[in-house]
């Protein structure tokens, strides 16, 4: 029962984009369209559910004073694992990520739940904060990437709801990027009142 | 003299063109967590600037000198982040002992640039993009100054904000977010100025 509690615990109460603001990088750099944002959401909630599940259990293991850099080092070795999955299986999402995907390792929220949540708790409660938060990150990221495009090219998930030529370019670019999650902060902090 | 001109487009394109944080959506959570005052933001980019260009350097040393010739360049992350982190503490306890007075000033902020993805970015970019190692450091200050500027631009626009009254759902973070993309449109003027210095410069 209590690992469910967990699990909503990132999705809602404590969602990593809009509660905590955490992983802002990835979440403004990447949303260009729906697919690209559900991409980086899933890339990084694979790296934080096995982090979590190898940092719950290693705790006991790892001096204090030394406890940041041994994250990192864990943190890092699956982010490599990853980078290298993804050129060999997805390369075009690769290709469209770029530079974002090393980057996941300097994402605030995975060595944040490390610290927070995996260094105190269980092996099993972990993997489930790495499930809920993950998924917490990944609906978010999905969603501002859906509004990004339809905004910008009339589309979501590529399927067209109004013709390109009325979507305003501004939104797919940079800009775009601060000023829709920025309204999306603003209703979501309206709907939790 | 070829050279000097294109150092100084690859100068101007980093700081205004492709600015750091306001187009390559990189470094964003100093951008928004230490832009509340302008002297904090002074602070934070001149410790920045001073940690991207040591890293650049270091980094281009490791990439180079140990991960290729030992046939390691998969290592590449954990190797650029361990690096940062430990230059970070270095740097730490180095300034400690010389400059009491700067690490009182930077003190602060040089624990927190170790989780600034624009000094692992900048890292990996000039790795990619073939630099040589004075094009690539050229490139790291470059990159630094575009991020102060931004940072400082962001900080008085904040100063400013913060005796606005605002609707309450918009506060804090909404309107800082809405803000940058302001500032971000501002700078997407800047887009083509690169392309016309080099065709002004006959390159």
């Amino acid at each position: 029962m209590s690992n469910i509690k967990v699990l909503l615990n990132g999705i809602v109460k404590e969602n990593p984009t809009f509660v905590l603001l955490l992983g802002m990088c990835p979440t403004l750099g990447t949303t260009s369209s729906a697919i690209n944002g559900m991409s980086m959401g899933l890339a990084t909630m694979a790296v934080l559910i096995c982090s979590n599940v190898v940092i719950s259990a290693i705790k006991n293991l790892i001096p204090d004073a030394v406890r940041i850099p041994s994250f990192i080092v864990v943190i890092a070795s699956f982010v490599t694992a990853l980078q290298m999955l993804m050129q060999a299986f997805v390369p075009d999402i690769y290709a469209t990520l770029g530079l974002f995907i090393p980057l996941i390792v300097v994402n605030c929220i995975i060595l944040g739940r490390a610290e927070a949540f995996a260094s105190k708790n269980g092996v099993v409660a972990s993997a489930f904060d790495g499930i809920g938060m993950g998924l917490g990150f990944t609906i978010a990221l999905t969603i501002l990437g859906a509004v990004r495009e339809l905004l910008g090219s009339g589309r979501v998930f590529n399927f067209e709801v109004y013709p390109e030529d009325y979507g305003m370019l501004m939104f797919v670019l940079a800009p775009g990027a601060f000023i829709v999650l920025g309204y999306l902060l603003a209703i979501f902090n309206k709907v939790k009142e | 003299m070829d050279t000097i001109l294109t150092y100084f487009i690859v100068f101007i394109t980093a700081i205004f063109v492709n600015n750091v944080v306001l187009s390559q959506i990189l470094g964003i959570c100093p951008f928004l967590g230490v832009s509340k005052k302008i002297d904090t933001a002074l602070g934070m980019s001149g410790a920045v600037a001073f940690v991207l260009v040591l890293a650049t350097l270091v980094t281009y040393l490791i990439q180079y000198y140990v991960l290729v010739p030992c046939g390691l360049e998969y290592l590449q992350t954990i190797a650029f982040i361990l690096v940062i982190a430990a230059l970070v503490q270095m740097v730490e306890i180095i300034l400690k002992k010389v400059s009491p007075a700067l690490y009182q000033a930077l003190g602060v902020f040089l624990p927190l640039i170790t989780t600034n993805c624009a000094v692992l970015g900048v890292a990996i970019l000039v790795i990619q993009n073939d630099f040589s190692l004075v094009a690539g450091l050229w490139y790291a200050l470059s990159t630094a100054l575009g991020f102060g500027l931004a940072l400082t631009i962001f900080a008085g626009i904040r100063e400013q904000l913060a005796m606005v009254a605002l609707p309450k759902g918009v506060q804090g973070m909404s309107i800082a977010l809405i803000v940058a993309g302001l500032l971000a449109m501002a700078f997407m003027g800047f887009s083509g100025v690169d392309g016309g210095l080099k065709a002004a410069f006959g390159l």
